[in-house]
């Protein structure tokens, strides 16, 4: 069902860290919209909670207070394993260093998603050969992630991000450890993703080259957005 | 499962470390395999003791001898069905490193009285018709390769002289717990010599062994043994073979307490190993935990995961640890053999094996998995690079 054009609707969110004594403020009450099918890059120097601000959109990290609402539902209000099951359903991960699982091959982290939904194993082998295809690494489905380059590994990642069919996608610096051509060659990908597959994109980024990618960059600023 | 594929293959991804600790638990469940099997040896032979043999003996102390003439008196009280008697030879074989224990006993009722000494009936008359024929146990035949027909000389220590015998039977013991290390001979042959080299101790008896009809008689019978040699030079104690055996091991319950502290010690030292091993490696762990919660995993298989890991560690070296108990029970028993005739591994020793490696697992994964649990995604992903 087809809801508010909005997919992510970020309203007053305060965030800060307690370092003993201080507490750092990092996300001063930012409200702003995400469209359904929008790939939105964030940008802003280092320290600005660019991190800080994707978890709260991914629901893996708290706000201090406002709310976030992601595809109708008040991710805000979900106790922790909730949004644990909501992660699992709903959202895309890409992260700057793969994260991928040392001791699976490429399709069983491509898989590990999907053993927390109720597909058999039929229909998860499916999904794992479709994304595999889609990220154009069929042929290394067996091979270990230290036997995979740094782009390979992210667009092994790339795929077990997508392989859940999630209502968003978001990414940590997604080529900030890959060459040149690697990062042209994820960039390329998640514009597919975005442009074929209809799915909403948040990125986060320092590369302007990889910003040019999106439809919309936004820049944070010392936990505000700048104009 | 497929975090079942990850629990294998994390644990033997330090294959070094793995393999290290898989070494300190098998080294430590040997140790207290060994150590319960000390133990239970020690009791073992409690157990076999019956309770329908009572032993008189001196009321001074067992080096003390009684006279021959208690014996038509012993027969005479009400239950007793038999009785015989015996001395402690402490002859020595060659030299002093070969020990075993060797009794002059009144062989026709001594035999009967220990039905669990199973005996070839050719060889068991044999025995009782020649003077100067002894039975030995099997493993002590085994031990100096004796045959039956063999001369066995034993330098006497409490009696002087060389002894000679001359093996007749071999005893089996009816169960793994009978002790098969003990030589005995007869009676008469040392009566007599004695009579002619030293008739002051002659016709002296170490103990009676008593044989009665009704294991409830037996405090009863005893009371009126004790009773008839009141007040008399010889005064006895009379007890059931098993509080005689009881009172034995009781002077050794020191280092039985001993023993048991030792066992708890390797316990918290295995505990101590695998909690370490576990703390290291969730510790490298920790971004890969938080990948697996931020695509959805819930602390309980983060625990599973970890548990599972700590889990085949601790399990593999007690398979390793029980796989080395048996062949090293067996060197012991080679090595001690003097002090321990039967040295089995009890079924029960490997039962507590695996327990301890279960409680160990799940022990020392508790406060690493807590941990892991904990830890606020964002935080561990931040671990990562
Ligand atoms: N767990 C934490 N405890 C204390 N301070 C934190 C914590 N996490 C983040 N911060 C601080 O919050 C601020 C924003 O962090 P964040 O990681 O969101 O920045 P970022 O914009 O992603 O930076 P970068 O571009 O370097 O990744 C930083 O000053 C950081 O030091
Ligand atoms: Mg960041």
């Amino acid at each position: 069902m087809e809801s508010a054009s909005n997919i992510v609707e970020i309203r007053n969110i305060c965030k800060s860290y307690r370092r003993g004594e201080h507490t750092i403020a990092v996300l001063n009450d930012i409200s702003f919209d995400i469209a359904r099918g929008e790939f939105l890059a964030i940008m802003g120097p280092s320290g600005s909670g660019k991190s800080t601000l994707l978890n709260l959109i991914a629901g893996i990290d708290r706000a201090d207070s406002g709310s976030i609402v992601v595809n109708d539902e008040d991710i805000t209000a979900l106790s922790e394993s909730e949004l644990a099951g909501w992660r699992a359903d709903n959202v895309g991960f890409i992260f700057q260093f793969y994260n991928l699982i040392p001791v699976l091959t490429a399709a069983e982290n491509i898989d590990l998603p999907l053993h927390l939904t109720g597909l058999t194993r039929a229909q998860r082998r499916e999904h794992v050969e479709a994304a595999l295809e889609m990220v154009n690494l069929t042929a290394r489905s067996e091979h270990y992630p230290s036997q995979l380059s740094g782009g390979e590994q992210q667009r092994v990642a790339i795929a077990r991000a997508i392989v859940i069919d999630p209502v968003i996608l978001v990414a940590d610096e997604p080529t900030g450890d890959l060459d040149r051509a690697s990062a042209e060659d994820i960039l390329g990908l998640m514009e597919r993703m975005n442009r074929e597959l209809n799915k909403t994109i948040v990125m986060v980024t320092h590369d302007p080259h990889a910003a040019r990618s999106a439809h919309l960059v936004r820049h944070l600023e010392k936990g505000e957005f700048s104009p | 499962m497929i975090l079942w594929k990850i629990i294998f293959k994390n644990a033997f991804r330090h294959k070094l470390r793995t393999a290290l600790t898989v070494l300190a638990v098998a080294v430590a469940i040997l140790a207290f395999g060994l150590l319960r099997t000390v133990i239970s040896t020690w009791y073992a032979s409690v157990e076999t003791s019956s309770a329908t043999r009572l032993i008189t003996r001196n009321a001074v102390s067992i080096t003390f001898p009684l006279p021959l003439s208690y014996y038509s008196k012993i027969r005479q009280v009400d239950h007793v069905e038999m009785v015989s008697y015996g001395n402690w030879f402490g002859g020595i074989y060659i030299t002093e490193e070969n020990f075993f224990a060797n009794f002059a006993v009144e062989p026709e009722t001594y035999l009967e009285l220990y039905p669990e000494y199973l005996i070839d009936e050719d060889q068991r008359s044999s025995f009782l018709r020649d003077r100067r024929g002894f039975i030995a146990g099997r493993q002590l035949v085994e031990r100096f390769g004796w045959e039956v027909g063999d001369i066995v000389t034993l330098e006497g220590t409490i009696y002087p002289g060389n002894w000679e015998f001359q093996l007749q039977a071999v005893y089996r013991g009816r169960d793994e717990n009978v002790d098969e290390s003990q030589f005995f001979f007869h009676w008469e042959y040392l009566n007599e010599t004695l009579e002619e080299t030293d008739p002051a101790m002659a016709d002296q008896v170490g103990y009676y062994l008593v044989g009665i009809t009704d294991p409830d008689m037996a405090a009863q019978v005893a009371g009126e043994i004790d009773a008839l040699f009141a007040n008399s030079p010889a005064e006895t104690i009379t007890e059931t073979e098993e509080s005689f055996v009881l009172g034995f091991i009781s002077m050794t319950e020191t280092i039985i307490e001993v023993i048991r502290i030792v066992s708890l010690v390797v316990i918290v030292i295995i505990l101590a190993v695998v909690a370490n091993t576990m703390a290291m490696t969730t510790r490298e762990r920790t971004g890969e935990y938080a990948v697996l919660k931020t695509l959805g995993y819930s602390g309980g298989q983060i625990t599973f995961l970890i548990m599972g890991e700590a889990l085949i560690i601790s399990l593999c070296g007690a398979l390793l640890g029980i796989l080395l108990t048996y062949p090293a029970a067996q060197g012991f028993r080679q090595a001690l053999r003097a002090f321990f005739p039967t040295f089995n591994v009890q079924p029960d020793t490997i039962l507590i094996d695996l327990g301890i490696a279960v409680i160990v697992g799940i022990a020392a994964s508790l406060i690493p998995s807590r941990q892991a649990v904990r830890i606020r995604i964002a935080e561990g992903l931040r671990r990562i690079g």
